[in-house]
């Protein structure tokens, strides 16, 4: 059975990714796989953004996805400077360990 | 005439000088200073009152402004003195008494440990009062007004290491307050009805007012006059106020403070004559006041009480003048009170000294070969204030009960209480002269009385130095007469008791000397009873204060009748006025204040607190949502974002 490859199906497969993303970023407790699954996330939405552009023939979504890349480097870079921090002072840490702002 | 504004600006000077260099000038240069710079104030006054003799009849105000206080919007005040007949007349006496009682003091406080500090006080009183009836609007008066109260307070209080003291002046402060609340209000209705609290203002603005209005702020002001002079029903912090020393009695009783009533009355003397009936109150309360005043007199065996409640009793004559619509007479009453009041005082002072501050009379007696100067002096004030011709009190008394008399509603009835009163000032004078100088022995040579008196004397006028030997009167003490510093001041005093009587004899018109210098700035004149009338009141008042003397003669010189009999124990505690005022603020008030309280605490101080504790509880309530934990945010931040997009999506498809 041959599929046409339609554009509904990229909006499927980013749906999917951002899922797992979503998914992950709730159930890991890892830090730095939280911050993969955030990355995942982002460009689930970055996969989005190209196919409606491409869908209505619009340039925008194409320059949308560089800002959404620029701040995700901007963010990896301050979140791995804080995983860095955080490891350097306990040992094998996970998320649910660094509540001190609990209320 | 620029110099008006040195006349509060001097004696002020000498408060600020002797606060820092007080103790360097010490005993008795602090003292000479402080009357050098008092005298000069005097000095000052006589040349500003010179220059206003100097005018003509209607052109003589001085109008001097500094600067503008406190401008805020219509209502700007001045720092402005007016320096007028009747607020220069009252300067001339302040300052004048002022200076006698400062060199008096110069003697009088000698040796004491606080020396300094009592004429820091004393040239802030002075000037205080300077203030109070130099300044052109209501509001500058009200501030020398409170500076009077508060120097009272130090003063009153001022050997404050005895409880009595201190409670003394804590009474007149707050008695003082009532009045105080009286005099605000008062100042914030005419403000509102009439737009001006000048008083170079107040005559022309007067037009639109309503009688109801001008009772209610006469009324006002007189429950402040009532306070700061010692009326019925806030008379009763004037005796107990005989804790201070004794020139701050003499200088409370005659030059300042107490008469500060009679100026605000006799400065918003335009206002009175609007409010007929407000002055018929003043009027009865005065009567009123008098008699009481008078009859506890009588039983009063601390020397400075029977002056204290006959201060009471003189101030009652002069509100009767003024709320029988005799301005002049007020203010006659109040001069030649002024001097023959501060001569009795001083002269107490001296005896006091004299007895080693022994104040009970009881345990005087034939001190007048002992104190030539102070014993004449003392008598002829008793003379003037007794009410025996040609001494002052005579004429100025005589004055007040002429206008009683020719005033509209039961003005007889109103003169044969001031009559009664004048019996009464004769007799209780007559007893305190006999008791002092004269009777039948020196008692306190006997030593049983001396033991038994000694330990129940109330008031103790001593400097806490001399308090391990309190009462260290003996039976072998010779008093000795007093320094000159103290004497001539008496000398001065005695003189003008005896001729103050010429400002104002009621001969002939060309004699009312002070009538004719007030007269520009009153509103109102007062028609005197005609001649004939006059010397029938003036002759049977002689009669009364004759009466008086020889009555007063046989029971305590010739002691043919028991003095027990006169002095009944309800006179000694003056109707018990103060004693139910004590009652009723310890009793039933207690229970009013605590029930205030009560409500301040639970009520107010509730819904103040109950908003905290709202928000508190709200906040610890939501505490836990905030876990710390990332993905707890995360899950929520995804449901949300599911729920909003179920939302959308479920408006889009129905």
């Amino acid at each position: 059975m041959i599929v046409e490859l339609t554009q509904t199906w990229y909006l499927v497969l980013a749906a999917l990714i951002f899922a797992i993303g979503a998914t992950g970023l709730v159930i890991r407790r890892n830090p730095l796989v939280m911050f993969m699954c955030v990355e995942l996330m982002l460009n689930a939405v970055n996969l989005t953004f190209v196919s409606f552009g491409n869908m209505l023939d619009d340039v925008g979504g194409q320059v949308f996805v560089f800002f959404v890349l620029v701040v995700a480097a901007a963010e990896v870079a301050v979140g791995l400077a804080l995983v860095v921090a955080i490891t350097r002072r306990r040992q094998g840490a996970t998320a649910d360990d660094l509540s001190l702002m609990r209320g | 005439m620029e110099l008006v504004w040195l006349i509060p600006a001097l004696p002020l000077l000498a408060f600020l000088i002797l606060i820092p260099f007080g103790r360097k000038l010490s005993d008795p240069g602090a003292g000479w200073f402080a009357t050098l710079l008092v005298g000069g104030s005097f000095a000052v006054s006589a040349a500003v009152y010179l220059e206003l003799m100097s005018r003509p009849a209607d052109d003589r105000v001085v109008h001097q402004v500094l600067f503008t206080w406190i401008p805020a919007g219509d209502f700007s005040v001045d720092i402005g003195f007016l320096a007028d007949p009747v607020s220069i007349t009252m300067a001339l006496f302040i300052t004048g008494i002022g200076a006698l009682i400062h060199m008096y003091s110069v003697g009088y406080m000698k040796g004491d440990p606080k020396y300094s500090k009592f004429f820091t006080y004393l040239s802030l009183f002075v000037a205080s009062m300077l203030v109070l009836v130099l300044a052109d609007n209501l509001l500058l008066t009200f501030l020398g007004w409170e500076g009077v109260g508060a120097c009272s307070y130090l003063l009153i209080s001022f050997w404050f290491n005895e409880e009595a003291n201190a409670t003394a002046g804590k009474k007149a402060f707050v008695t003082n307050r009532i009045g105080d609340f009286g005099f605000m209000v008062g100042t914030f209705l005419l403000w509102m009805t009439i737009g001006t609290i000048n008083y170079v203002d107040i005559p022309e603005r007067l037009g639109g007012i309503t009688e109801l209005t001008a009772t209610a702020i006469v009324l006002l002001f007189f429950l402040g006059a009532t306070g700061k002079s010692a009326q019925l029903p806030l008379f009763v912090w004037l005796p107990d106020a005989m804790a201070g020393p004794t020139p701050v009695s003499a200088l409370i009783h005659a030059a300042t403070m107490v008469t500060s009533g009679i100026f605000l009355l006799t400065r918003l003397e335009p206002l009175l004559f609007q409010a007929p009936i407000a002055g018929e109150v003043i009027a009865w309360v005065g009567l009123a006041t008098a008699l009481v005043a008078a009859l506890a007199a009588v039983a009063q065996n601390d020397i400075k009480k029977v002056l204290a409640y006959s201060t009471i009793s003189q101030l009652g004559y002069m509100f009767l003048a003024l709320g029988s619509g005799a301005i002049v007479a007020g203010m006659y009453h109040m001069i030649t009170h002024a001097f023959f009041k501060a001569l009795l005082f001083l002269g107490s002072g001296s005896i006091i000294r004299s007895m080693s501050h022994e104040q009970d009379m009881r345990l005087y007696g034939r001190l007048r070969k002992y104190l030539p100067i102070t014993s004449i002096t003392f008598i002829l004030g008793w003379l003037a204030i007794a009410g025996i011709p040609p001494f002052s009190g005579f004429w100025s008394k005589d004055e007040v009960l002429a206008a009683a008399y020719s005033s509209e509603n039961l003005g007889v009835l109103k003169w044969g209480i001031g009559i009664l009163v004048a019996l009464l000032t004769a007799f209780y004078m007559t007893r305190l002269v006999i008791m002092t100088f004269f009777g039948p022995k020196e008692n306190w040579r006997d030593p049983e009385k001396l033991e038994e008196i000694g330990v129940a004397s109330s008031f103790d006028d001593s400097d806490p130095s001399a308090d391990a030997e309190a009462h260290h009167l003996e039976p072998s003490h010779t008093p000795k007469e007093s320094p000159w510093t103290m004497t001539v001041p008496l000398v001065v005093l005695a003189t003008l008791a005896t001729v103050a009587g010429i400002l104002n004899l009621p001969f002939a018109d060309r004699f009312k000397s002070l009538e004719i210098w007030l007269e520009p700035v009153l509103t109102h004149s007062h028609e005197a009873p005609v001649a004939t009338t006059l010397f029938i009141l003036a002759g049977v008042a002689i009669v009364a204060a004759v009466l008086g003397v020889i009555a007063a003669y046989f029971v305590y010189q010739k002691q043919k009748i028991p003095a027990e009999r006169i002095e009944k124990p309800a006179l000694v505690h003056a109707l018990y006025i103060n004693d139910t005022y004590a009652e009723v603020v310890a009793g039933p008030g207690t229970a009013v204040f605590q029930g205030i309280a009560d409500f301040d605490a639970t009520m107010v101080d509730g819904a103040v607190n109950g908003v905290a504790k709202v928000t508190t509880d709200a906040g610890n309530g939501l505490k836990p949502l905030q876990s710390g934990l990332v993905r707890t945010y995360a899950l929520t931040l995804s449901a949300g974002a599911v729920l909003l997009l179920g939302y959308v999506v479920m408006r889009m498809s129905f």
